[in-house]
């Protein structure tokens, strides 16, 4: 039993160490606990230079008629802002929270493939430092450069040399290209560690469900990944090596692009939004004092989701025309999807029914997931209806539904596991009262922004249109979105401040804050380099939890 | 009441839970998301079987139609240089060092023909019949499809070589037999694909234009 309790003795303090050699221990590292703060951190930068787009967009959209920036800077602003916040936000913060957490919540003292999980890590951030090099180099370097404008998703033929001149489509394939090929090698370095390295009692069905959840994510990463790989070899040889693949002069096509970047695109959306599954299944039992509703069940839907995902992706394609019988067959497959997403919200909220609940930063954020990931899942089952798609489709009814998926979502979950795991990376709390008034201004923001989309989409309004005309009814909506922004900007300057003033003075964290139960709280905060002392040994999901009630343990029940 | 007389005063004993080495897993993984690229780039060259619209057609330049015995004889090479590996890691697993040595040296060298047949019939194609990537379809398709499985043969190869210069120099033993394993589990993978990609681009792929 002994073998869970924390190291006793006083933090070692070490005198100051300079500045190089610092930097070399974080540059040649192979710690997972390391490289997931170097990810998350990453992460978090590129979220702030995407935000600070958006907000270029939504200034220049505020009025009719604005004259911010031109169309061509528009094209550039929504393209990077989308491709910043799939592949160097949203990956970067799944892969570096699996990073820091999976090997403690495991038992185990590191990935299966350390140096590996490195490289991965250093293909992701040289893979968005090129994507944003295009800034300079997008035209050839001849000091007028440009970035890609081709959206993030990068229909062909429009990426084809003929409409697409300079290199800065070169510059968006090779960025997510050299990413993607670490992503993959991240993956399959996470699931030989969940699979290969789990500590002595863990079954499978003994995992905290934040690992079960990241194992399905990182087959999907394996699998949905490559795929994007070879059409985005395919798109690059036509334009460098003159192939014809896209080239419908030649007799090739353009659907095929559609197919294959959606084929790989949706399954990417739920390897973005499981994730964020992970984190609530993890913070709402907690900070209700509960276990998990229907643990078996939320592992088969978490399985199911993986599954169904592979098989949904002409939903993005209803509008180009393909047969009848193929739109209704994917109609079908994407409603299914909402039956074990739902649930994982119905056991959400019957974790909470009856419990003892703390209403501190991690919870509210949870909360804020479920209330509008719940919107957002709605929403998605609208656009699944072909007729409805039809008439709304590459609208701002869209952007309104995904981005209630992704940052209602996801990113409500990313921001309640920073508020909640913060002490155990940096060995301190964060502030509450700034976190609250995060939260709050952050709700008020995010739905002033996204909800009046949804009316300015069902009147009409197209995405990715960098202005309009007066006459179109679409002037209040659109301001309301744009002031909006505003209070999103507050939300995150706290947030930084917030990040910024815990790291050095927030208050002390201790080993466990919250009375939680799973592995990673049984050791000291921040862990040490070797995570545990010695291996532990588990007998129930909730280890800790038998360690500090031994009169009534869980393994009794399971 | 039943549950309180199951009740125990200490747990079960807590088993080790591992089937598979992470080494194994990752293999496995890594083969999977091969397979992933690989399932779509046949795909791709599926779907534009039969769609070019100009010359040269795969039935005029494919060698297997003008000299079928070439490519069957390279493409027998490196499937058998499969079962060359597979003796090579049962003399090892034996301890039998120079056996494993010799199985493993004609791995690489049935490995290397395939390479020469290849560029041989590339050479061919390119120069004598003009087909490259741009030419038309059937030319982007096949010099993507045939190249990446080139190139993983290279990589192959260079893995292939290298292990046996570790061998040579004395690291290779009974102790890292895993490691070696598994990298014949990846040429196990490039050669089962190339059966794939054999049926696609010289039998299905062969078929006159209708």
């Amino acid at each position: 039993m002994s073998v869970l309790q924390p190291p006793a003795g006083p933090r070692t303090t070490e005198g100051p160490v300079p500045f190089l050699s610092r930097l070399h221990e974080w540059v040649a590292t192979t710690d997972h606990k390391k490289l997931g703060v170097m990810y998350v951190t990453s992460g978090i930068i590129f979220l702030i230079i995407a935000g600070l787009e958006a907000t270029m967009m939504r200034w220049q959209l505020a009025w009719p008629g604005q004259d911010v920036v031109g169309p061509e800077e528009f094209n550039r602003l929504f393209t990077m802002h989308g491709t910043t916040m799939v592949f160097f936000v949203g990956m970067p913060v799944l892969l570096g929270s699996a990073n820091f957490l999976i090997p403690l919540m495991i038992g185990a003292r590191d990935l299966a493939f350390p140096r590996l999980n490195a490289f991965g890590f250093w293909l992701f951030l040289f893979g968005g430092l090129l994507l944003y090099f295009s800034y300079f180099g997008g035209q050839g370097l001849y000091g007028m450069g440009s970035a890609p404008d081709v959206g993030w998703f990068a229909y062909a033929p429009l990426t084809e040399r003929t409409f697409s001149r300079g290199h800065s489509t070169d510059y968006w394939i090779l960025g997510i290209f050299v990413a993607g090929i670490g992503s993959t090698a991240t993956g399959i370095n996470m699931i030989a560690t969940i699979l290969g390295m789990r500590c002595r009692g863990m079954s499978l069905m003994k995992m905290p469900l934040f690992v079960w959840i990241m194992l399905v994510d990182c087959f999907l990463i394996v699998i949905a990944l490559p795929p994007l790989a070879a059409a985005q070899i395919l798109l690059l040889f036509d334009r460098q090596l003159g192939a014809h693949f896209f080239d419908a002069q030649a007799g090739g096509s353009a659907l095929l692009w559609q197919n294959l970047f959606w084929f790989f695109g949706h399954p990417e959306v739920y390897i973005l939004i499981l994730p964020a599954f992970a984190f609530v299944s993890e913070i709402i039992p907690v900070f209700s004092r509960k276990v998990i509703f229907g643990y078996p069940l939320m592992v088969a839907a978490t399985v199911a989701i993986g599954f169904i995902s592979l098989g949904v992706w002409v939903h993005h394609m209803f509008a180009v025309g393909l047969s009848p019988l193929i739109n209704v067959i994917f109609m079908g497959s994407t409603m299914l999807v909402g039956v074990p997403t739902g649930i994982k919200m119905f056991n959400w909220v019957a974790t909470m029914v009856g419990g003892r609940i703390r209403l501190q930063t991690p919870m509210l954020f949870s909360l804020g997931f479920l209330c509008q990931f719940l919107l957002g899942g709605l929403t998605g089952i609208f656009l699944a209806t072909v007729p409805f798609d039809w008439q709304v489709s590459d609208s701002y009814f869209v952007v309104g539904h995904f981005h209630y998926v992704l940052f209602g979502g996801l990113l409500f979950a990313i921001l309640a596991a920073i508020y909640y795991w913060f002490p155990k990376v940096t060995g301190r709390m964060m502030s509450e009262r700034i976190g609250t008034w995060q939260f709050w201004l952050l709700i008020i923001g995010f739905n002033l922004t996204f909800g009046p989309m949804h009316v300015s989409g069902m009147l009409g309004m197209p995405r990715r249109i960098y202005t309009y005309q007066l006459d179109r009814g679409w002037e209040l909506w659109n301001l309301l979105s744009s002031i909006g922004v505003i209070f999103q900007l507050l939300a995150f300057a706290l947030l930084v401040w917030n990040l910024l003033r815990s790291v050095f003075k927030g208050r002390e964290a201790g080993d466990d804050p919250w009375d939680a139960w799973t592995l990673e709280w049984s050791t000291t905060s921040p862990p040490p380099a070797y995570n545990f002392d010695e291996e532990p040994v588990v007998h129930s999901r909730r280890p800790l939890w038998d360690l500090k009630h031994p009169d009534d343990p869980d393994w009794r029940y399971e | 009441m039943s549950r309180a007389a199951t009740m125990s005063a200490s747990p079960p004993e807590a088993l080790s839970q591992q089937s598979l080495s992470p080494g194994k897993i990752g293999i496995i993984c890594m083969i999977a998301s091969e397979i992933a690229f690989f399932g779509t780039l046949i795909c791709v060259y599926l779907f534009y079987i039969g769609r070019d619209i100009n010359g040269p057609y795969p039935q005029d330049v494919l060698e297997v139609s003008v000299a079928p015995l070439k490519v069957l004889f390279n493409s027998i090479f490196l499937l058998v240089s499969s079962v060359w590996i597979w003796f090579a890691i049962r003399a090892l697993r034996k301890g039998r060092k120079g056996a494993f040595m010799f199985w493993w040296a004609l791995t690489v060298l049935c490995g290397a023909e395939f390479l020469v047949g290849t560029g041989i019939e590339w050479y061919g194609m390119i120069v004598d019949d003009g087909v490259w990537m741009g030419t038309n379809l059937f030319g982007s398709c096949f010099y993507t499809l045939v190249g990446f499985h080139a190139f993983h043969v290279t990589m192959g190869l260079l893995v292939l070589t290298l292990v046996w210069i570790l061998a040579a120099l004395g690291h290779v033993s009974s102790a890292n037999i895993e490691k070696v394993d598994l990298v014949s589990w990846y040429w196990h993978f490039v050669d089962g694909i190339w059966i794939v990609v054999f049926f696609v681009v010289y039998i299905f792929g062969n078929t006159p234009v209708q």
